[in-house]
């Protein structure tokens, strides 16, 4: 027995010996453990670990350095968006889904929206022009989501400027978004029925200068991990899950791609025209973190692509509606960007306060009341970063949801993380968590 | 689903504005009839010949918004569930996880779980649903067919306290374990903090009034 230290102190409780580790001297605590006859050690880590991606806790069960059993605890980010939705109207309802997968807002709108308009029965009147602004906006999402998912998974295998450089990039397309919903996150941009306004001036060329920026600088980051001996060698083979076990788990996205099966939304089951785009399904066949990790490196160029796409149509498409025809469920005023977000235009105030009394009465009906959606349950499906964010929605026919479900691919791909841990290597389990990529937010809700 | 009276929900509040004499109710969907377009009779076809007792089985066919909705009874699930995985012409191998519904005012079948299932060979999507009664809230685990639904059957459990016979470990995912109560259940109250502002309070979301 050493003495007391302050960092590692241990107790004696009826499952064992259970020392605390929160930091100092490693080398008491190892001699003292050596001391002990058992071999398997219980080791918890989180649910605040840096590298753990988020309020995640592990429990890791070790012989050595190998993992026998691995068992995810999550829940410690529940905020009961799901619950709350059900007192809001179907457009708020918007202002609460997006800060689910904090790190993929418009992928949550857009489902979300798509899952209403399938029960308005609205889905072939939503405009062109609404359509292709959500898919510009979702595509640069895409990018600004894998940022962040290849800079972290980077950082917290021990590559620190992959981090500076993904985040500068990401700094990029969050000016855009600021620039076009006047928000960098939670934008509650995409709304039943279309999108809440039309793009500002100029953005559709701040688009295509950053597009311009990105696709340059990408290959900084190219560089600096693909074909790299350090990372190769802590990636590879690592958090290994076929196809069999991607299906039984129902597990979506880039690990499912990572197994050489392109299964992917925009593609065999489109939406908002993706159908009218070109792009390729990224897929690698070594079912391993670094296949993972290099189609998100390549879905970046795909993504750009589609951009490049969207902001051609949206030049055509120049002056046409972004919402929805119907007075009913669209809202009456174009809001505009102010300098704490999207704001009532000034125009509109103008006509509700000073000319027009059934202006105002028809604005105050709608936004207080809002709209009915006929009773029934519907399901939409959006391929975000991270799979298929899927929504269940269930309507009686009133003006708040009577059920908002999210089938959020974090919450279902972190199963994986048993399958990929077990029989490897303690320092392993960080690169498989890493490339399933799950956003605490999205896992909890 | 329930019968909505007057605007806010109020009756006899003296109200004169014609708004409190509103009554509303959901119209009860039956069971669709054939031909139910697309690939749904098909798949139904495939299930029948796959499965001599679905006729049994099956409680409705609900084709709505262009969706495939199958009520199957809750002895019959697991079987069911079976089926749409490994019959060659149906292959269903992806369950994209079960979401509970609780209508309080059915009686007998008060709790649904819904199961959205995916097959990636033909590119086709069907639900099932099944419901149970509040009282014998049982239903077979399907986690033996498809094991993502581990987590979901959990958060299911948690939040409605629908319970899965044959899970291997049944226990409250999101909430702490202590958790008392079932939080997404209709009759579990919203809750919330009263807003204190010059005096005047305002209420919790779910004790405002508020249209319905």
């Amino acid at each position: 027995m050493t003495t007391h230290d302050s960092y590692a102190s241990a107790t004696d409780t009826t499952e064992g010996r259970v020392y605390s580790v929160t930091g100092g001297d490693w080398d008491s605590l190892v001699t003292e453990i050596g001391q002990t006859k058992e071999e398997r050690v219980v080791v918890n880590m989180g649910p605040q670990h840096p590298s753990t991606h988020g309020v995640l806790r592990l429990v890791l069960e070790l012989e050595g350095e190998t993992i026998t059993e691995a068992r995810a605890g999550i829940g410690y980010l529940h905020t009961g968006i799901e619950k709350n939705a059900e007192y809001r109207t179907w457009t708020q309802g918007v202002t609460f889904v997006t800060r689910m997968d904090y790190l993929a807002p418009i992928f949550n709108e857009t489902a979300y929206c798509l899952a209403v308009e399938k029960l308005l029965g609205i889905t072939g009147d939503i405009p062109e022009r609404a359509s292709e602004i959500r898919v510009l906006m979702m595509e640069l999402n895409r990018i600004s989501s894998h940022m962040v998912a290849l800079g972290t998974g980077a950082l917290e295998l021990g590559a620190l400027s992959p981090m500076i450089f993904a985040f500068r990039e990401r700094e990029k397309v969050l000016d855009v978004f600021e620039m076009i919903s006047g928000l960098r996150m939670n934008m509650a941009y995409v709304r039943p029925g279309g999108v809440a306004q039309d793009l500002p001036k100029g953005a559709i060329a701040k688009v295509r200068e950053t597009v311009k920026e990105l696709r340059h600088n990408f290959k900084d980051n190219e560089k600096l991990l693909v074909g790299n001996t350090i990372w190769m060698m802590r990636t590879q083979g690592i958090g290994y899950l076929d196809i069999a076990g991607c299906t039984t788990l129902g597990i979506t996205g880039p690990v499912l791609r990572s197994t050489g099966m392109p299964w992917d939304l925009r593609k065999t089951d489109p939406y908002c025209g993706y159908e009218n785009y070109e792009f390729d399904v990224v897929t690698t066949d070594t079912c391993d973190v670094y296949g993972r990790f290099l189609i998100r490196m390549q879905e970046l160029e795909q993504s750009l692509r589609i951009i490049e796409q969207a902001c051609d149509k949206l030049d055509k498409s120049e002056g046409q509606p972004v919402m929805v025809a119907d007075k009913k469920i669209a809202w009456p005023s174009q809001l505009s960007v102010g300098s704490d977000g999207i704001g009532n235009s000034l125009d509109h105030i103008r006509e509700i306060m000073g000319t027009s009394m059934e202006s105002l009465i028809h604005h105050f009906k709608l936004v207080t009341e809002g709209f009915r959606v006929p009773a029934g349950q519907v399901y939409a499906a959006v391929e975000s970063p991270r799979g298929e964010t899927g929504v269940h929605l269930v309507s009686d026919g009133g003006t708040r949801p009577y059920r908002v479900h999210f089938r959020e691919p974090s919450f279902n791909n972190l199963q994986a993380t048993s399958a990929m841990a077990e029989g490897g290597m303690i320092a392993d389990v960080i690169g498989a968590v890493a490339s399933i990529d799950p956003v605490m937010g999205g896992v909890d809700r | 689903m329930s019968e909505t009276i007057g605007m806010f929900g109020t009756s006899g509040s003296g109200d004169t504005s014609g708004f409190g004499g509103l009554v509303r109710s959901a119209a009860n969907v039956g069971s669709s009839e054939r031909p139910y377009g697309s690939y749904f009779d098909e798949v139904t076809d495939e299930l029948e010949r796959a499965y001599p007792e679905f006729s049994d089985a099956i409680e409705k066919v609900i084709v709505d918004r262009g969706e495939l909705t199958l009520h199957i009874k809750r002895e019959k699930l697991f079987d069911t569930a079976m089926k749409l995985r490994d019959t060659q012409s149906l292959r269903f191998e992806i369950c994209l996880g079960v979401n509970g519904v609780h209508y309080p005012e059915d009686k007998g079948r008060e709790l649904h779980a819904v199961y959205p299932l995916l097959s990636m060979t033909h590119n086709r999507r069907i639900r099932l649903e099944v419901s149970v009664p509040d009282a014998d809230p049982h239903l077979p685990s399907l986690v033996e067919v498809w094991a993502g639904n581990n987590w979901h059957e959990r958060e299911t459990w948690d939040m409605f306290g629908i319970i899965f016979d044959g899970h291997p470990g049944l226990t409250r995912i999101l909430m702490p374990d202590d958790w008392p109560g079932h939080p997404q259940r209709k009759d579990y109250p919203l809750g919330g903090i009263p807003i204190e502002y010059k005096g005047a309070t305002v209420p919790a979301p779910s004790e405002r009034r508020s249209y319905q």
